[in-house]
């Protein structure tokens, strides 16, 4: 099939960006959308053009870094889909694809469609681990932990720290992401000792780094190629409250 | 040079603990004095930047990728081993340590092996007190499951994605030591020269992808956690951005490269679905517990699956190997599956596909059953190859996906130049020929945190350095090389895309040292290889400037290395004339197809000294002693 590509184009940082037509031409339905994007930067490429900058790397979904806002929706709109495993199969012949970088404060536009989410590595730093150092550490079945509780701490820590809840937020928040990791570690025993310590700092950087608030739309659980729920942000808020009432 | 593995002496199940006394230590108030480069961030760089951290070292780590949670690692699936024996099952770490010699075909260095075994058990604890959550039972104990190669169950898991779990665990010490100020952390920021001072690694020369500028780095120390080299081949199952770029200039800077030629095809994935295809995704061996593996009998049938009686059909792993069927070991299933392929019989496009079939599995336990077990792995194949295997069998074909080869280290994971440590996948001591599921995860993170931690302190409190910074003649010498190569990429305008020749590349390494590797083979493609590389460096096109974010010219250096490397590693092949693990030579197998090794003539490592591009590599042998497994032919029947 044969669709036409609007892409945000964009030299660096400080320099404005703008949105530019390519065609995307002869293009299979078994192509992932990223290689169908490596078949429009090879004819760029030998156009003496410079390719369109996205960023990925695993290409199965697991990773995060892939992350592009496919026709105005992070990820581009499928259940459970990161950018990477998305299929031109879900497009048709003459589509126009508009084509952008995650947009947020917090995530300044590297080039083009790749931007910079190092203040995600910045709320981590403030209080996202279990501060145990290597060696010394009990025998592994010396605490047991349910298997509810072991479960559910897994549904959240499955984050792969995309961004495309950010991306996706009115707000561009950054509360599921956060509550994610907060409610991963407050739900296990190890993580518990500090989990007073961990939201009130890791909330603080959130904070500094110019995420917004939280509406409660849940436009980022719908978007997350994880499938993270919204129920953790109520789990956050009461880890949150707990440290403010006692 | 003669090569010294620094094996301590004594009886095997001593030697790490005597050897952790003999080694010297570093006073804790002295730490903060030695600086150590770490580059690679993945489960052995992250766990060793972390763990030298916390000790006191001064740490510079450094990844290409956006944030150092993102390395492949990640995409581990099944689990860990670990010789923990929660199952009381008879494990120990004396079994686990046989297996993986086993598991290795002979080739790997058995007191590495013992040790990896000893530790493995610490591995599980720390990743525990981390919060890691790995599957549990409703008692609130670990939940284990049985992986290949073993008769135990000691393969500790996080549903499929176990390895993302455990990076997720040393990322996030590693950030807490980043917060506390003892790591500097340099994310989208590519090594592209090891600098070496007086014979001893001191520093490294880096690439910010951001903003291209050549900067440089000196330590006391340079440890390489930047994994394997399957990406030689194109397509493979690593991460796009996986390189050899690191090891392969530490090689031409002194460092011996080993065993390059044992690379590991996983039987399981799913199969190209055109020359577009950019990589390939596994699909975990789990599914053949309860899939059945087959193809048409006959050539050519172009019927649909549902359509072809069984009469018409082959379950050829059944056939040929019916003790253990559709489980036949990973070397195994993928040579018969390429062999039917090369009869004419693989299915889907191109015909380089076989079935896995559910059909049967289905009818038996009822689709709820097989959507419990494997619906995720299910939900995936749907969405990359847009079928449905709850009503069609899925297709699969075997893929490259993890390198047993690497730099070549001694017991103390330091290669012959002094400093320089590698760990992970990008050394080559552990796995032998051939990785047994499971235990790739199990030696990144035994390196990174009860390895080298340890080994490290010795090297700073027992060899002399002289003071060195980076106005020091070889960095700007290192700086001035990596520069020129850019400009040299950049100024070609030639007229064929990087990709293109990446592709190409991959094709050759694939047919021709892939599964099946021959001597006729291996000298075309030591004859392909050099001709595409003079191609490469007269006709590429690399767009862009140097001082700027430029993937393309990132590839461009990756892949002007895959053409180096991609020599040596067939050169290995060539010489080494015996089948061991995931080399496999048809001229040297059993009468049944099974690998051949010859002990008497190839029980060794082959450590490569770098003399020039286009020259001949030199040979070194590490003669491996087997003193506590005996050598015997790996049966499968």
């Amino acid at each position: 099939m044969n669709l036409t590509l609007r892409v945000w184009r964009q030299k660096k940082a400080s320099e404005p960006g703008r949105l530019v037509d390519y065609p995307a031409r002869d293009i299979s339905p078994d192509m992932s959308f990223l290689e169908m994007l490596d078949v429009v930067n090879e004819g760029l490429i030998q156009q003496g053009q410079e390719p369109i900058a996205f960023d990925s790397d695993c290409r199965e979904g697991i990773c995060g870094m892939c992350s592009l806002v496919i026709n105005g929706v992070p990820h581009g709109g499928h259940q459970a889909t990161a950018t990477c495993q998305l299929h031109m199969r879900h497009f048709h012949d003459g589509q126009t694809i508009t084509i952008e970088p995650w947009r947020a404060k917090a995530f300044p536009v590297v080039k083009d469609c790749v931007c910079d989410r190092s203040s995600f590595d910045r709320v981590i730093q403030a209080g996202g681990f279990v501060s145990v150092g290597t060696g010394g550490t009990p025998d592994a079945n010396t605490l047991p932990i349910s298997k509810k509780d072991s479960d559910r701490a897994m549904d959240a820590a499955q984050c792969i720290g995309c961004g495309a809840c950010v991306a996706a937020c009115r707000n561009a928040s950054a509360m599921l992401f956060v509550a994610a990791k907060v409610s991963h570690l407050a739900q296990l025993p190890q993580g518990k000792v500090e989990a007073a310590d961990r939201v009130q700092a890791m909330v603080a950087q959130m904070d500094a780094e110019g995420f917004g608030n939280c509406s409660n739309q849940s436009e980022c659980e719908a978007v997350c190629p994880k499938e993270i729920s919204v129920d953790f942000i109520a789990q956050l808020n009461r880890e949150y409250l707990k440290t403010v009432i006692k | 040079m003669t090569l010294d593995s620094k094996i301590p002496s004594g009886p095997i199940a001593e030697k790490w603990d005597k050897h952790k006394f003999d080694m010297k230590l570093v006073n804790p108030a002295n730490k903060r004095r030695y600086s150590v480069i770490v580059v690679g961030s993945g489960l052995a760089g992250a766990s060793a930047a972390a763990s030298l951290a916390e000790m006191g070292y001064k740490v510079k780590c450094f990844c290409y990728q956006d944030s150092p949670r993102r390395a492949h690692s990640i995409a581990a699936q099944g689990g860990i081993n670990a010789a923990k024996n929660y199952q009381n099952d008879g494990d120990s770490v004396q079994r686990l340590f046989y297996d993986t010699v086993k598991g290795g075909d002979f080739r790997a260095r058995e007191a590495n092996v013992y040790r990896l075994a000893q530790v493995s058990a610490n591995v599980i604890d720390q990743c525990v007190a981390q919060g890691v959550p790995f599957a549990r039972e409703y008692g609130g104990l670990l939940s284990n499951r049985s992986f290949g190669g073993a008769l135990v169950s000691r393969t500790f898991y996080a549903r499929g994605q176990t390895g993302q779990q455990l990076l997720l665990g040393a990322y996030q010490a590693l950030e807490r030591q980043i917060g506390l100020g003892n790591v500097q952390m340099f994310p989208r920021t590519e090594m592209l020269d090891l600098v070496v001072v007086n014979g001893q690694a001191r520093g490294i020369v880096v690439r910010n992808l951001v903003t291209g500028s050549i900067e440089s780095h000196a330590a006391d120390a340079v440890v390489l956690g930047t994994g394997g080299y399957s990406n030689v081949f194109f397509l493979s199952t690593n991460a796009k951005n996986c390189n050899t770029t690191a090891i392969w200039r530490a090689h031409k800077k002194g460092a011996y490269m080993a065993n390059p030629c044992y690379t590991q095809i996983h039987p399981t994935c799913i199969p190209q679905s055109g020359d577009h295809q950019s990589k390939l995704t596994l699909m975990s061996e789990s599914l053949r517990n309860d899939g059945r593996v087959w193809v048409p009998k006959m050539p050519g049938d172009a019927r649909a699956p549902g359509d072809i009686p069984e009469t018409d059909r082959d379950y050829y792993l059944e056939r040929l190997y019916p003790t253990y069927g559709n489980l036949a070991p990973r070397d195994i299933s993928s040579r018969a599956a390429k062999r039917v392929c090369d009869e004419g019989r693989g299915v889907g496009p191109g015909g380089r596909g076989v079935y896995l079939d559910f059909a049967e599995a289905i009818k038996r336990l009822g689709e709820h059953v097989v959507r419990e077990r494997y619906g995720n792995l299910f939900d995936m194949y749907e969405r990359i190859t847009g079928e449905n295997p709850y009503k069609a069998p899925m297709r699969i074909y075997p893929a490259v996906h993890y390198t047993m080869g690497g730099l070549w280290v001694d017991y103390n994971l330091m290669s012959n130049l002094p400093g320089l440590h590698v760990i992970g996948e990008a050394n080559f001591s552990d796995h032998g020929a051939n990785r047994l599921g499971a235990s790739a995860l199990m030696q990144g993170l035994a390196d990174g945190y009860f390895v080298l931690p340890y080994t490290i302190g010795h090297y700073f409190a027992s060899v002399k350095r002289d003071p060195v910074t980076i106005d020091h003649p070889e960095f700007k010498k290192a700086e001035e090389s990596v520069r020129t190569q850019i400009n040299r990429l950049l100024s070609i305008r030639g007229k064929r895309t990087v990709l293109s020749f990446h592709r190409e590349l991959g094709k050759i390494m694939w047919d021709e040292c892939g599964m099946a590797r021959t001597e006729a083979s291996l000298k075309k493609a030591l004859e392909l290889i050099p001709a595409l590389r003079d191609e490469f460096w007269k006709n590429v096109m690399v767009t862009g400037e140097g001082a700027d974010f430029n993937q393309a010219l990132e590839h461009a250096g990756r892949v002007a290395d895959y053409f180096e490397f991609a020599e040596l590693l067939c050169a290995d092949a060539l010489h080494r004339n015996e089948s061991c693990g995931g080399h496999f030579r048809e001229e040297y197998q059993t009468e049944e197809g099974e690998a051949q090794r010859d002990d008497a003539n190839f029980a060794y490592v082959a450590a490569w000294e770098h003399k020039g591009v286009g020259q001949p590599a030199v040979l070194h042998k590490e003669p491996l002693a087997f003193e506590t497994v005996h050598l015997q032919q790996r049966s499968y029947k």
